[in-house]
């Protein structure tokens, strides 16, 4: 019997059998592992929660011949907890974890980077300190950035011309310079350029301070360039809240202001199919 | 592989959830040698049961009419609705004979990963049965793991607004029986936060 041991963070849970469930989880070490704690369910578990989505532990295994078996698990940092008591962070932890999922094809091949970013961006849900929407905007980029999707933001992602740029395209790769600039592009804001950004690089101070209608623009473009990347719709990106914290007079666009408690579900989340469309998710042209 | 229709009783079986092939063979050959009268009572009771069972039209459990028969007994306390997740869920908490009022079944818990928000479950038969009924206080039984405390969360959130309501949550912590060294960081803060004066 191969015993080995890991921390990692739950991503997924599956039932399997009676009281069983096959546990997915993102190691530091290992990548992605998909193992069985078996009697999970029973609430006399030794188990206990410990295994539930979000939660960052040590665990060890041994290696089956199909799948690896959980036999000690011990809590590093219980995010499930305060996450599952604010359902806008909910919603974010769960696209945050399904995108970690879906970026981490092959098991056992290590992906520290990522694992990092999950457990940074489930830590910053859980303390409650940052806006969810923008810790999920920024985790989406920099995973993004991770699995070599970066968009451009400050150059041309054709010719590399430094920007800003006016158009924008998921398809190009982000920022467009004027010579470059294909039909079908969108025409953010320049404050929503700084967004992303500012998202991208980790600058909280100016991502804090930007505008309800900014938010709601750069997510519009991150989720859309996320998903045109994956080539499928992320399942829980239409349920996820957008709730801005602040309360910013008006929108980055001027015309279409935006109270800062408006929420906003998926319906306005660009998809690959119309979130590259002239207007969507930057709202008048340039 | 067996031939025709015996085969094809072992597939069929197999498809039921926790059946495997073998247990599904042992089932195939005990029908086989058992009495064609119960074989003719079981067949009674699949043919009905797709066609009998319908859920409820006020809380959603499986009913063989229009209401359940809980929603029928006068007896039960109409200001009190324990909400849950599933009809298996209402049995659990009858079997504990605490209970005298009546329940509301959601039909699952919120889960983005699977596609199901607020939208697919029966939370707004919900709001619109307080708003209509006489009721004081919604007692809130999903399941104590992720997704079915992010559905009380959520439900709190919805149902914080109704005047005079008391929306409560089924206490969680230490199970009897077991060691404190045992218990995992989430179940004994709940069981901390949720003491109680002897």
């Amino acid at each position: 019997m191969s015993l080995y041991r890991d921390t990692g963070v739950v991503l997924r849970l599956h039932k399997l059998g009676e009281a069983d469930r096959i546990v997915t989880m993102l190691s530091r070490r290992h990548g992605k592992v998909r193992a069985v704690a078996k009697g999970v369910r029973r609430t006399t578990s030794r188990f206990g929660a410990r295994l539930e989505p979000f939660n960052h532990v040590d665990t060890q295994f041994y290696t089956g011949r199909t799948l690896d078996v959980i036999t000690q698990v011990e809590t590093i940092d219980a995010f499930a907890l305060p996450i599952v008591g604010d359902y806008q962070r909910y919603t974010s932890a769960v696209a945050i974890t399904e995108t970690a999922d879906r970026l981490t094809a092959e098991e056992g091949e290590p992906a520290l980077k990522l694992y990092l970013l999950v457990v940074g961006a489930l830590r910053a849900l859980a303390d409650g300190q940052r806006d969810s929407s923008l810790v999920l905007d920024a985790f989406f980029l920099r995973a993004m950035a991770f699995a070599g999707w970066e968009p451009a933001i400050t150059e041309c992602a054709r010719c590399g011309e430094p920007g800003p740029h006016h158009a924008f395209n998921v398809q190009a790769g982000g920022s467009l310079c004027g010579r470059c600039r294909t039909p079908g592009s969108v025409h953010p804001a320049p404050e929503v350029l700084v967004l992303l950004a500012a998202l991208l690089h980790g600058d909280w101070p100016v991502a804090e301070g930007s505008l309800a209608g900014a938010r709601r623009d750069a997510s519009g473009l991150v989720a859309a360039h996320l998903q045109w990347h994956l080539e499928r719709q992320l399942r829980s990106l239409p349920f996820v809240e957008r709730r801005a914290r602040e309360a910013p007079i008006t929108g980055a666009l001027g015309s279409d202001a935006m109270s800062g408690d408006t929420e906003v579900t998926g319906a306005a989340q660009g998809t690959r199919g119309s979130g590259v469309t002239e207007g969507v998710p930057g709202g008048p042209g340039a | 592989m067996y031939e025709g229709v015996v085969q094809d009783l072992i597939d069929e079986l197999g498809r039921l959830p926790g059946i495997g092939p073998k247990s599904a063979q042992r089932i195939a050959f005990h029908l086989l040698a058992t009495d064609p009268v119960d074989i003719g009572r079981l067949q009674d009771v699949l043919g009905k049961v797709k066609e009998g069972v319908r859920f409820c039209d006020v809380c959603g459990n499986v009913s063989e009419e229009e209401q359940c028969r809980i929603c029928r007994d006068l007896r039960r306390d109409p200001a009190l609705i324990c909400v849950v997740e599933e009809p298996k869920d209402v049995l659990a908490v009858e079997r504990t004979r605490e209970f005298r009022g009546r329940y509301h079944v959601l039909g699952g818990a919120l889960d983005p990963l699977s596609g199901i928000g607020p939208d697919q479950l029966r939370i707004k038969d919900l709001l619109s049965r307080i708003g209509a009924e006489e009721v004081t206080e919604v007692i809130i039984a999903t399941d104590p793991n992720t997704e079915g405390e992010a559905t009380a969360t959520y439900l709190v959130r919805m149902l914080r607004d109704f005047p005079g309501l008391t929306v409560t949550r089924l206490a969680s912590g230490l199970p009897m029986g077991g060691d404190l060294e045992f218990a995992d960081e989430l179940t004994l803060g709940r069981a901390l936060s949720g003491r109680r004066a002897l």
